[in-house]
């Protein structure tokens, strides 16, 4: 079956402090393609352009030089407003420290990416509903994130990142402040997510375990692609 | 729908830090509730004064003398004196005399309703026995009955026959028939009374009893029975007693539909052409009306300067917000690097903390607003008027507070929607 590029990254590089004596260059003409419905693992060591290349992924920084299209969007040409719309539409970010707003409950913090959509208040609650029920934690959705384990607020987080159905989910280092066995369960949902709801998922981490399970493992050293193989998961 | 999301969140935070926000509250607290405060005593000094002022007749003319402006003489005694000119009394041969006022009243009679005058004898006390009484004894003519609204209590007034010969009758308050007949004003009437002044004793026939009006006469520190009130004589008694003839001041009570204005410019000049020859002196008359407008254009500037200096109050009070507010955003950079990175447009940041700011503000400014029309109702009670909060000043205040809040919000807002997402994430 042929299958959609969601993500077509093409010579990309990034220097940071252009121009002065420190400049540095961080990404040296990554090339990747991304198909829709893919697992995907970005491995490599802290310094390795890891973290640079996902926040270009993520539409939170744009490259120096080279092409980026996100589900067909060019987002060289996009302006800082409709990057932020591409965030909240397209991408759906899992972060290592959760990221939960910490004064408001597990279902506002779901409902927060459909309330800056414009999605209407019942709507909002009735899909965040949904998605916490998911993730197991429609229980405690009304519990602030101060009273959750760091597990379950991953799962809420995760619960966050599909609020609006997003092209890619783009998780960093979602298990890294986790154990090992809630680092599990957290994994599992990701798979879950893949198998079920054919999502497409860009992990990145430093665990050679967890990118085993994927369909392709990403390798970068120095801002360059080193490998490329298949995980288990794509067997 | 955003906007109330940004209320509840705004709230919430409020609620999260309870002591922050109170005492950032509190330099608004503090502005609004002192302007409200100074604007309301403001208002009811203003409204009582020139309703008393009205209740003392606003179409009555005042007409009295004032030292004319020599210039040959100010010019060189000014100079040797280091000052403008020197200041002189009028003395009784500068007075008004009977026979100008026969003349102005026969001249003008289709104007003037009556003459006040009066005539200080000076403060004494009635004593009979063990009881006294405070008196400032003074001599009124009949007009000066009309012109201050005087009622009575029982008795009556002076009559034509009184006036003229100067008999000694007098008129008590019933502050005074209180103390001397135990408050029976009937029994006071056409009793005997001596009055004791400057250690002389005069005795003189009470005709009348008249109705203090403690309110005129503003607030006494001494006891009800100490209070000294004013025995009334026929004004030719009191010439008698002060061994003057003429009149350094007095008043006219306008007829009804006279411009007094305009008759009081009238009655300066009728009066200017005896004084041509006066080195010293000239006439001048003021009517009533234009005093009272004087004295509301000062209350109203003394009020508003206090308001000034209460604005800056609340200045610093917007300062404060503006701090916390920033304060507030470092402490949650993070927040804002996942509300962008969740795809949360600049302008819906900057609105978030706006909105947060503005009800800091307008919390602050509620409770002001109840906090000041309470003070300023004490206060208003304290100074013996009616309370009278204006309620041009507390919407103002509120649009005020609400304005603050935008303005010392923006900033901070604005810093926060400009955040860098990555490094907002990264923020320890």
């Amino acid at each position: 079956m042929e299958r959609k590029p969601v993500i077509q990254l093409t010579d990309i590089y990034k220097r940071f402090y252009i121009g002065t004596p420190n400049e540095l260059q961080v990404l040296n003409g990554i090339n990747l393609t991304v198909e829709e419905g893919e697992f995907v693992a970005v491995v490599g060591q802290s310094g390795s352009g890891k973290s640079t290349l996902m926040n270009i992924i993520g539409a939170l920084d744009r490259p120096t030089e080279g092409q980026y299209h996100l589900d067909g969007v060019d987002m060289i040409a996009a302006r800082d407003g409709e990057l932020s719309k591409i965030r909240n539409r397209k991408i759906g970010f899992v972060f290592q420290t959760y990221n939960l707003i910490s004064k408001t409950n597990a279902l506002k913090n779901v409902e927060m990416p459909m309330l800056y959509a414009g999605v209407s208040g019942r709507k909002r609650v009735e899909r965040a509903k949904e998605l916490l029920t998911m993730v197991e934690m429609d229980e405690r959705m009304h519990h602030l994130p101060e009273e959750l384990s760091g597990g379950q607020k991953q799962r809420v987080a995760i619960a966050r990142a599909m609020a609006n159905d997003p092209a890619i989910i783009l998780a960093d280092e979602p298990t890294g402040a986790l154990d090992s066995a809630t680092g599990r369960k957290v994994m599992d949902l990701f798979h879950k997510l893949h198998k079920e709801q054919g999502k497409t998922i860009v992990l990145i981490t430093h665990s050679p375990e967890l990118a085993e399970e994927t369909d392709r493992l990403i390798t970068i050293k120095d801002g360059n692609i080193t490998g490329e193989r298949s995980g288990r998961g794509g067997q | 729908m955003i906007l109330y999301e940004n209320i509840r969140l705004a709230l919430f935070s409020l609620k999260a830090n309870k002591m922050r926000a109170l005492l950032t509250m509190l330099g608004i607290i503090i502005g609004i509730s002192s302007v409200i405060a100074i604007m309301t005593v403001g208002n009811s000094m203003t409204t009582s004064v020139s309703e008393s002022m009205e209740s003392m007749g606003a179409n009555n003319i005042t007409v009295g003398l004032q030292q004319k402006e020599d210039e040959e003489e100010s010019t060189e005694e000014g100079l040797q004196f280091g000052g403008p000119g020197r200041m002189k009394t009028a003395q009784d041969d500068d007075g008004f005399t009977y026979e100008m006022l026969e003349n102005y009243c026969d001249t003008y009679g289709d104007y003037i309703m009556a003459i006040s005058a009066s005539e200080s004898v000076g403060s004494g006390q009635i004593v009979d026995g063990s009881l006294y009484a405070n008196v400032n004894v003074t001599g009124a003519s009949l007009g000066y009955f009309i012109a201050n609204s005087i009622d009575l209590a029982a008795g009556q007034f002076f009559q034509e026959r009184e006036f003229d010969d100067g008999v000694m009758v007098a008129l008590i308050s019933d502050l005074a028939a209180d103390n001397l007949f135990d408050g029976d004003d009937e029994a006071a009437v056409g009793s005997q009374i001596q009055v004791n002044v400057d250690d002389k004793y005069y005795n003189f026939t009470v005709i009348g009893v008249y109705e203090y009006d403690q309110s005129a006469s503003g607030f006494s520190s001494t006891s009800t029975k100490d209070t000294t009130t004013s025995m009334y004589i026929p004004l030719k008694a009191a010439k008698e007693l002060t061994h003057t003839d003429n009149y350094l001041q007095f008043t006219v009570v306008t007829a009804s539909g006279v411009d007094s204005e305009e008759f009081a410019e009238t009655t300066e000049d009728f009066f200017a052409t005896y004084y041509r020859n006066n080195r010293d002196f000239e006439p001048s008359a003021f009517s009533m009306s234009s005093m009272v407008e004087e004295m509301t254009s000062m209350l109203g500037t003394i009020t508003m300067a206090i308001s000034v200096i209460a604005g800056i109050a609340l200045l610093v009070g917007g300062i404060g917000v503006m701090n916390i507010m920033l304060v507030s955003i470092t402490e949650r950079t993070r927040e804002i690097g996942t509300r962008k990175a969740l795809g949360a447009p600049n302008s819906s940041i900057r609105t978030q903390f706006i909105v947060e700011s503005i009800v800091i503000c307008l919390i602050g400014g509620i409770i002001g607003i109840i906090l000041g029309v309470a003070l300023g109702a004490a206060l208003a009670n304290m100074l013996g008027t009616a309370a009278s909060p204006s309620v041009s000043s507390i919407i103002l205040s509120l649009t005020f507070s609400m304005a603050i809040g935008v303005f010392f919000g923006y900033y901070p807002a604005n810093k926060a929607a400009k955040m860098d997402p990555i490094e907002a994430l990264r923020y320890e």
